[in-house]
C-alpha cells in the first residue's frame, strides 16, 4: 500500500453518515401523533392475543344474533379470509401473480362432494376427506405449477387464467365424459354431505329451521389453525426464501435457493388451503355450481388481499372482513346511500382537511342541486317528482336535492353515468381553480347517478364500489391497508 | 499440482454469434485472492454467471474442488460451496438486514415446512442457530451492521452499507469459494480502502478463496496475489498486479493502440 493512501485512513469505528441516514429512515417510516403512540402501544400486545381475540368476538357474533342471514354472512367471511391467507401466501409471500386461484377452491369443494355424497355413491368421513382433499388441491396446485414454474408476471397471470378457465369449462361440461356424469354439469352436485365426525354429524340447520352455527365454529377453528401454521412457515427457512424469491428471483437462486421448487411449493400450499376451505363451504351448502367459482370470486379475493396488504396475514383477514361486511351493506339501498355520502363527505375531508376548499366544494355542490332541482321542477315537474329508490328517511331527503324524474328517460341512465366517468377522468386532467370548479358538477353528478342508477342495480353497484375503493386506495396508500411499505428500486 | 478450488479449461461462451468468453484457461489455489480486470465488455461478470451457473458454457470444463459443476442449477453450485455478491446490488430490499442473512442459510439448513408449521425442538433449534449465525456473519464487519440494524429493512441502508450486507448474506451461504463482483464500485475513498482491508480479513479470518473483479486499481494493486486481465473474452495477461500493470497488451486494452505514441506527442 502506498503512503498517501494511509492518511485517509478512516478513524474507527465512528459510524457518522451511516448512522444518520439509518436514523432518519426509521423516523419517517414510523407514524406521528396520537395515531402513532397507539400504534406502538398496540404493537406490544402480541400476535396470538390478538388472535384469540378475533377468533372469540366471531365466535360471539352469532350467539346473540338470531339471523340465519348473518350467520350465513359471518360464515362467508371466515370462508374469504382462508381464501385471501391461502392467496397471500402465493401472491403476498412467493410475488406470483397467480390468476387461477379460485379454481383451486373449486376443486377442494368438487373433490369433497364427489367423495361425499350420492352421486359418486362414495361417503368418506369428514375427519379423513378434509385432509385428503387438501392433499388434492396441492397436488393440484403443484400440477399446474409444474409447467408455468419458469414463467413470471404477466406470463404466468395468462398461463393460470387460462388454467381457471379449463377448470369451468371441464365443470360445466362435466356431464357427459364418454357418456358419464362425473360433475354433472351446470346442475351442479346435490345432495353432498354435510360434515360429520367420527360418525356424529353436525346438520346445516338447526331444529328450528336455523343455520348452526356449528359450521361457522369449524370455519374458525381451521382459520385459527391454518393462521398459525402459515405464521409458522413464514417465521421459517420456507418463509425468508418465498419472500426473497418475491425480492428477487436471481439473488435467491444464487443464495442457495432453489427457486423452481419453491414457487411450487407456494402454489401447493395456497391450492391447498384453498381447497380445504372449499370442503367445509361445499359440506355447508350441500351442492356444487361451477357458477360459484366464477371470476368475481376471484376478483373478490384479490380485492381483499390487495386492500388488506400483501404479505401481512393480519391485514388480509381485515381486509376480508372490510370486503365482506361492505359487499352485504351494499346490498341495502338504505344503508348503501349514507355510506355513500359518508364516503364522498370523508373522502373529500381527506382530501382537502379543513380548509377554505372544503367548505367552497362542498357548499357548492349543496346549492347547484337546490338550484338545479328547483330549476329542473320548474320546467317540468315530471322531473323531480320520482322517490328515490327504497323510501327511507334519507331517501326523501335526498329526493330534495337530487334530481329524480318520475319516468326517466332510458338513455338518460347511462348517459349520465358516461358524462360521469369523463368528467372524474378529465378532473385527473386539469389542475387548481379549474378541478375545484369541475368538483362541483362532478360531485352533484355523482350523487344524480348514484341515486338514479346505480341504486336500483346493487348487484352491479357493489363491484363498481369496491372498484372504486380500490383505485382511491392505491393513489393514497399502494401497499394496502396493514402492507409492509415497500420499495421496488432505490 | 497444489489445492485447485477452481479450475476452468477452455471455456467458451457465445451468444448466438457474439463469442463472450473465448477458450479461457483459469484456475484459483485455496487460500488466494485472484482479481479479474478488464475493460468494460471484456466479460468479467459473464464470466462469473458462469461459474455460478446462470450460464451454461458453449464448452468447455469449470471444476469446482475438483469435480465439474457444468450443467448444475445455480442453487445447486451455491450449496457446494460457491457464493457471489452483484455488482448491480441485488439485496431482498424489503425484508430486515438480519433476514437477508438469514435467508442466505437456506442451503445447509433442513427443517421443512411441515416441521416448521410444527414448531418442532430440532426445527426451533435450527432456527436460533441460524439467527445466531446470521448475528456473527454482520458481526464480521464491525459495527456497521448490528444493533439495531439487524431489525431495519434493507431498503434503509447507505449504498456501502448494502455492499457489505451483499457479502455477508454471501457468506452465510458458508461458501468456501467467494465471487466478488466490483465490491468496491461507487465507494468513496475511505470506504474503497477499508473494503480493500475487509477483502483481506474475509480470506486471512474467513478462510475463503476469493475471485474478485475489480477496477479500481489501486484496490486490485492492495489484495491481489495473482492479477488476470481479460479483453473481448480472452486472458490477455496474467501474473503479480507489476506484471500485468505494465503488460503492453493490457495498457493496449485500456487506452487503445497508439495511446503510448499520443501520449509521446
Amino acid at each position: 500500500m502506498s503512503d498517501e493512501r494511509d492518511d485517509t485512513q478512516p478513524t474507527g469505528p465512528a459510524l457518522g453518515k451511516d448512522e444518520w441516514v439509518a436514523r432518519f429512515g426509521a423516523n419517517r417510516v414510523r407514524r406521528s401523533g396520537a395515531l402513532g403512540v397507539l400504534e406502538q402501544r398496540l404493537a406490544t400486545v402480541s400476535w396470538w392475543a390478538w388472535l384469540t381475540l378475533f377468533v372469540a368476538v366471531i365466535a360471539a357474533l352469532p350467539l346473540g344474533i338470531e339471523s340465519g342471514y348473518v350467520r350465513r354472512v359471518a360464515f362467508d367471511t371466515v370462508v374469504l379470509m382462508l381464501l385471501a391467507l391461502g392467496l397471500n401466501i402465493v401472491v403476498g409471500w412467493g410475488g406470483l401473480l397467480d390468476l387461477g386461484f379460485v379454481a383451486f377452491y373449486g376443486v377442494g369443494a368438487y373433490a369433497y362432494a364427489l367423495l361425499a355424497s350420492d352421486h359418486s355413491g362414495i361417503h368418506l368421513p369428514s375427519i379423513l376427506l378434509i385432509p385428503l382433499v387438501a392433499v388434492i388441491g396441492a397436488l393440484a396446485g403443484w400440477l399446474v405449477g409444474l409447467p408455468s414454474r419458469r414463467l413470471l408476471g404477466d406470463y404466468l397471470a395468462i398461463v393460470t387464467l387460462f388454467f381457471f378457465q379449463i377448470f369451468l369449462t371441464v365443470t360445466n361440461n362435466g356431464d357427459n365424459v364418454f357418456g358419464a356424469s362425473i360433475t354433472n354439469g351446470p346442475n351442479g352436485l346435490l345432495n353432498i354431505d354435510p360434515l360429520s365426525f367420527f360418525g356424529w354429524t353436525i346438520p346445516r340447520s338447526t331444529s328450528e329451521g336455523l343455520f348452526n352455527v356449528a359450521y361457522i365454529y369449524v370455519a374458525l377453528a381451521f382459520f385459527g389453525v391454518v393462521y398459525v401454521a402459515l405464521r409458522f412457515v413464514n417465521e421459517s427457512r420456507t418463509g425468508r426464501a418465498w419472500r426473497s424469491l418475491r425480492e428477487d428471483p436471481l439473488a435467491a437462486e444464487m443464495m442457495g435457493m432453489p427457486v423452481n421448487r419453491l414457487k411450487l411449493l407456494a402454489f401447493a400450499f395456497g391450492a391447498g388451503v384453498a381447497a380445504l376451505t372449499g370442503t367445509f363451504a361445499s359440506a355447508l351448502n350441500g351442492s356444487v355450481f361451477p357458477q360459484n367459482f366464477e371470476f368475481p370470486l376471484l376478483i373478490t379475493v384479490y380485492t381483499i388481499v390487495i386492500l388488506g396488504g400483501q404479505g401481512s396475514q393480519v391485514g388480509v383477514v381485515l381486509g376480508a372482513v372490510i370486503v365482506s361486511v361492505l359487499l352485504e351493506v351494499l346490498r341495502d339501498a338504505n344503508d348503501a346511500r349514507s355510506l355513500f355520502y359518508v364516503a364522498l363527505v370523508l373522502g373529500l375531508y381527506g382530501a382537502f382537511r379543513a380548509s377554505t376548499r372544503l367548505v367552497v366544494v362542498l357548499g357548492g355542490t349543496i346549492v347547484l342541486g337546490f338550484v338545479l332541482r328547483t330549476v329542473a321542477g320548474a320546467i317540468d315537474g315530471s322531473w323531480t317528482a320520482g322517490t328515490a329508490e327504497d323510501a327511507g328517511r334519507a331517501a326523501h331527503l335526498a329526493a330534495e336535492w337530487v334530481i329524480v324524474p318520475l319516468e326517466p328517460a332510458r338513455w338518460l341512465a347511462p348517459a349520465a353515468y358516461l358524462v360521469l366517468v369523463t368528467l372524474v377522468l378529465g378532473l385527473t386532467l386539469v389542475g387548481g381553480r379549474l378541478r375545484l370548479a369541475a368538483l362541483v358538477p362532478t360531485l352533484y353528478l355523482a350523487a344524480f347517478v348514484w341515486e338514479n342508477v346505480l341504486l336500483a342495480k346493487p348487484e352491479a353497484t357493489r363491484y363498481i364500489v369496491i372498484g372504486v375503493i380500490l383505485v382511491g386506495l392505491m393513489i393514497v396508500r399502494p401497499n394496502g391497508l396493514l402492507g409492509e411499505k415497500r420499495v421496488e428500486i432505490v | 499440482m497444489a489445492d485447485r478450488v477452481l479450475e476452468l479449461q477452455g471455456v467458451t461462451m457465445a451468444f448466438g454469434g457474439l463469442t463472450v468468453v473465448d477458450a479461457l484457461d483459469l484456475h484459483v489455489e485455496r487460500g488466494e485472492i485472484v482479481s479479474v480486470i478488464g475493460p468494460n465488455g471484456a466479460g468479467k461478470t459473464t464470466l462469473f454467471n458462469l461459474v455460478t451457473g446462470v450460464y451454461r458454457p458453449s464448452a468447455g470444463d469449470i471444476r469446482f474442488e475438483g469435480s465439474s459443476i457444468v450443467g448444475l442449477e445455480p442453487h445447486a453450485i451455491t450449496q457446494r460451496g460457491i457464493a457471489r455478491t452483484f455488482q448491480t446490488l441485488r439485496l431482498f430490499l424489503n425484508m430486515t438486514v438480519r433476514e437477508n442473512v438469514m435467508a442466505a442459510a437456506y442451503g445447509h439448513t433442513q427443517a421443512g415446512v411441515i416441521r416448521s408449521m410444527l414448531r418442532t425442538p430440532g426445527m426451533r433449534r435450527e432456527e436460533r442457530a441460524i439467527r445466531a449465525l446470521a448475528e456473527e456473519r454482520l458481526g464480521f464487519f464491525g459495527e456497521r451492521l448490528v444493533g439495531y440494524r439487524w431489525d431495519q429493512p434493507a431498503y434503509s441502508l447507505s449504498y456501502a452499507n448494502r455492499r457489505r450486507l451483499e457479502i455477508a448474506r454471501a457468506t452465510a451461504t458458508n461458501p468456501r469459494l467467494l465471487l466478488l463482483d466490483e465490491p468496491a464500485a461507487g465507494m468513496n475513498p475511505n470506504e474503497t480502502l477499508e473494503m480493500a482491508e475487509l477483502i483481506g480479513k474475509l480470506r486471512d479470518v474467513g478462510g475463503y478463496t476469493i475471485l474478485v473483479i475489480e477496477h479500481d486499481m489501486h484496490v486490485v494493486e492492495g489484495i491481489s496475489d495473482r492479477v488476470v486481465a481479460l479483453d473481448h473474452g480472452v486472458k490477455i495477461a496474467e501474473g503479480t498486479f507489476e506484471q500485468v500493470a505494465t503488460d503492453p497488451k493490457v495498457v493496449e486494452a485500456y487506452l487503445g493502440t497508439g495511446a503510448m505514441a499520443r501520449k509521446a506527442l
